[in-house]
């Protein structure tokens, strides 16, 4: 019975707290009318600046349920007519060309496929890109020199870069990356690089580490996309102070230029309001908040120019790929083989 | 639940299991069977509890019969396509290498600590006791958290390693420690008497006496590991859990999500098999409270100021880093930009859906454990085994099958708080069944009868009288899968409804992106969440252990 004395508070406590539990989860209301749900895969902190813009401009709230490209892409193909999702936001176009494919997007409206250079919209007017990020080869700068730097992104899959170079091989950044170097230079050749990168590379979570170890000296390269470097340069340097930046160019795949896109489900309920979170999200005020906020991603739409920090994206020499055609689960069945997933 | 019948009914004993039932003659035998606990009595089963314990069972054994399911629906080409290929090896020997490694290491840890705590005249017992188990309290990912963030370089098998041991060696401390506290000093006594030298007579005597206590905690560290995703993901070493949860990132459920998952499975349970052989042969070994002399404690006399310096050295390492690291990372982030109201949302979140699900948890494992052990039978076996499975399931499996399902079968609970609870009942079940079953078995169903007796009806009875009697079992139940809820990541992530953010999902998506200062409240907050019930649950097996 001393036990009992002893846990009673315990029981009470926890009953007590259930039943806030109980009532905080009264007040989601998950059908309101006016409310879209996005479903983002772009960094929290950047769209959840531009979606209040939107809702300051517009009224219109938004729920955000947070993920990865590939994930959110294959949840919105199975959920299929039943998804909640409104809006899909991606880092990287595969994951969009994967949703299309499965006709899950609406047509987006001409105006807003107005604002966006047409490079950056598939023939379908499907979704639009909103936002762009370079692929870049940080390097420790102690380590090495520019010239011992390789030519082209296919190099470092090359014996004498066994242990020096890293790649964050789970992310949806890198597979986009590959599937640039797919869209390049073909399938076996992409097939063979992977095969080296695999003995050549040490892999880590995300890019941010990546650029990490490449400062601490861990690695001496690691191919990532170039707003972690500008971003931590920005704030303290603390990760990025002993490492430089290589673009590399003459249509190369590592100069790829890659596309974060913007959709509206056809499954959407709310289709005017989902057109004008898109229309938003690529129309000047979204796109201003994109190139002042510290996410450091290229602005491409409406004609605002990208953050004067960035390398200006008319001087990178990306190679030409249509949008429309980065083919996801191929990559992943590459990498699959090649042991690196 | 009519027919539970208090009272013998005539016409109900002759068809009694037992063969030529006694109860034809002396009527009162039933009650006098259940007093004495001999077990099995020829009572029914009363069909509303018996479906809800069932619905129980089949609701824990979704996720491995959607495992076996998936696996036989893809074909047998395809699924060895996808589980023999060399990725698959890799994970195996990375798994098993870091299982084995950390087993080995938590035991020397885990048996010399306890020795020193039971059997030594160490100074500061009772504090080195709460400090031994107090790692129990930081989570896995929150501890190598704390190295990463500090020693970048702390990741592959060495560090993760190093972590994983740090983080589970008081699973292993904690057992050895209560069984050395029952053993009878006169065994050892009589190893001295005969001759063996105190090494010897250690190795001869008390350590095979140890041994059931010693490899159930390693089957315990074994299933842990197994099912980390947190830790090792940050430590970059891939494991099954980590590359599941990489493929799931890159094709959601797709199949070679699944079959991984599938290979797991199966490593989990022949786990599961060695620790339920286990068990039967655990009865064999261990002796009875005996007397309740305690042991006398050696004298340390020279050695005393190394083994204190190696405890403190192993106290730093497990608390002093991942603590002194939060609380480095607390007073970077400049306190104007702790998200005060985020942090309190989130709080609110865990603590909500923890005590919710450890509720339900306790609430559903009460049917299976009353069936259990009121009316033992082989179907009640069957059942409660049954719900075992969470145990052997990690968090990442149970919630890639239960978002297959719910899409494809019940859309309209996918993404509901509803199916996160379902996960974690499924998850926890084991842990709290344990508790509730012998608070259940040491309620002496005679002071039932006597309620009915003096007219107290079936619910009064329950309220009045059983489950005071068990409230401290399902008391330390609750408490357990409380902890477990506000501390798990994996299912959280994959079937978190939109626009909930846990302490753990906040923590994860921060230090994801490397982003150390803003993830640590988070983790101190799950710290100081879990610590009391961690701190309770230990002195609550500790006087258990004495009794």
């Amino acid at each position: 019975m001393r036990r009992l004395k002893r846990l009673a508070p315990v029981v009470a406590g926890i009953a007590a707290l259930t039943m806030l539990a109980a009532a905080c989860g009264n007040d989601s209301s998950e059908s309101d009318a006016g409310t879209l749900t996005l479903y983002n895969a772009q960094h929290d902190d950047l769209v959840a600046a531009m979606v209040a813009g939107f809702t300051k401009e517009t009224g219109i709230k938004v729920d955000i349920r947070s993920g990865k490209d590939f994930e959110l892409a294959n949840q919105l193909v199975q959920e299929g007519d039943a998804s909640p999702a409104d809006v899909f936001l991606t880092e990287n176009s595969p994951a969009m060309t994967l949703v299309d494919g499965n006709g899950r997007f609406a047509k987006v409206d001409d105006e807003t496929v107005a604002q966006v250079p047409a490079q950056y919209v598939p023939s379908s007017h499907n979704w639009v890109g909103f936002a762009a990020r370079a692929t870049v080869l940080a390097y420790n700068s102690k380590a090495l020199t520019p010239d011992r730097l390789p030519e082209s992104i296919m190099d470092v899959a090359k014996p004498e870069w066994q242990g020096k170079v890293g790649v964050a091989a789970g992310g949806a950044d890198f597979q986009a990356i590959v599937s640039a170097v797919v869209a390049v230079k073909g399938e076996q050749a992409a097939a063979d690089w992977l095969k080296g990168l695999k003995a050549n590379a040490k892999i880590y979570q995300g890019n941010g580490a990546v650029m990490k170890a490449v400062n601490a000296g861990e690695i001496q390269a690691g191919v990532i996309y170039h707003y972690y470097w500008y971003k931590d340069r920005a704030e303290s340097g603390a990760n990025s102070a002993d490492t430089e930046l290589k673009f590399f160019d003459g249509k190369d795949p590592g100069a790829f230029v890659s596309i974060s896109g913007a959709g509206v489900l056809k499954s959407s309920k709310h289709q005017a309001q989902a057109q004008q979170l898109v229309k938003y999200l690529t129309g000047e005020n979204g796109q201003r908040i994109l190139s002042d906020s510290k996410a450091l991603e290229y602005s491409i739409a409406s004609g605002v120019p990208a953050n004067p920090a960035l390398k200006p994206l008319s001087e990178l020499d990306p190679p030409a790929i249509d949008v429309a055609t980065l083919n996801g689960p191929k990559v992943v069945e590459l990498m699959q083989q090649a042991g690196l997933l | 639940m009519r027919h539970a019948p208090v009272r013998p009914s005539p016409e109900r004993a002759p068809r009694g299991v037992n063969g030529e039932s006694p109860a034809v003659r002396f009527p009162d035998m039933k009650r006098m069977k259940r007093r004495t606990g001999t077990g099995r009595t020829e009572r029914s089963y009363p069909p509303l509890m018996l479906a809800a314990a069932v619905s129980v069972s089949l609701i824990a054994l979704i996720p491995l019969c959607f495992v076996v399911g998936y696996s036989a629906s893809i074909g047998p080409t395809e699924a060895a396509r996808l589980v023999f290929r060399p990725r698959t090896g890799e994970l195996l020997w990375n798994t098993v290498r870091l299982a084995a490694g950390c087993v080995l290491l938590c035991a020397v840890i885990g048996v010399s600590a306890a020795w020193l705590v039971e059997r030594s005249a160490l100074p500061g017992l009772r504090v080195w006791n709460v400090l031994l188990v107090a790692p129990l309290a930081i989570p896995a990912f929150v501890n190598s958290f704390g190295w990463v963030s500090l020693m970048p370089g702390a990741t592959g098998y060495g560090g993760a390693l190093l972590i994983v041991t740090l983080s589970y060696f008081p699973l292993v401390y904690l057992p050895v420690a209560a069984a050395l506290r029952g053993l009878d000093p006169a065994l050892e006594e009589s190893a001295h008497a005969l001759g063996h030298s105190p090494w010897r007579t250690f190795l001869r005597v008390v350590l095979p006496q140890l041994r059931p206590a010693l490899l159930g905690g390693s089957l315990l560290i074994s299933l842990h590991l197994l099912a980390e995703f947190g830790a090792l993901q940050m430590l970059r070493f891939p494991t099954f859990t980590t590359a599941i949860y990489d493929q799931y990132q890159s094709t959601f459920n797709g199949p070679a999500a699944n079959m991984l998952a599938g290979v797991l499975v199966v490593l989990c349970l022949l786990l599961l098999l060695a620790e339920l052989r286990l068990r039967g042969r655990a009865r064999y070994a261990r002796l009875g409270a005996g007397s309740a002399r305690p042991s006398p404690r050696t004298r340390l006399g020279r050695g005393t100021a190394p083994v204190l310096l190696g405890l403190g050295v192993l106290i730093a390492l497990a608390l002093g880093v991942p603590l002194g690291s939060l609380g480095y990372w607390l007073t970077m982030g400049t306190s104007s930009a702790f998200p005060v109201g985020m942090l309190v949302t989130t709080t609110l979140t865990s603590v909500g859906l923890g005590a919710a699900g450890a509720i339900l948890t306790t609430v559903i494992a009460l049917p299976v454990a009353w069936l259990c052990v009121r009316r033992p039978g082989r179907l009640s076996v069957i059942l409660e085994r049954s719900t075992y499975f969470g145990n052997a399931l990690p968090g990442i499996v149970v919630a890639l099958a239960l978002v297959t399902i719910a899409i494809r079968l019940t859309p309209a609970l996918y993404q509901t708080t509803a199916l996160l609870l379902t996960a974690y009942a499924i998850l926890f079940l084991p842990r709290t069944m344990v508790n509730v079953r012998s608070a259940l078995a040491q309620a002496p169903p005679v002071l039932e009868d006597v309620a009915h007796a003096l007219g107290a009806g079936r619910s009064a009875t329950f309220r009045r009288v059983t489950l005071r009697l068990i409230a401290p079992g399902l008391g330390a139940g609750t408490a357990l899968v409380f902890i477990a809820i506000v501390t798990e990541l994996t299912a959280t992530l994959l079937l978190a409804p939109i626009g909930t953010h846990t302490l753990a999902t906040q923590f994860w998506s921060h230090s994801d992106s490397i982003a150390y200062a803003a993830s640590a409240p988070y983790a101190a907050l799950m710290v100081l969440i879990s610590a009391p019930a961690t701190y309770l649950l230990t002195r609550e097996a500790r006087k258990g252990a004495r009794a």
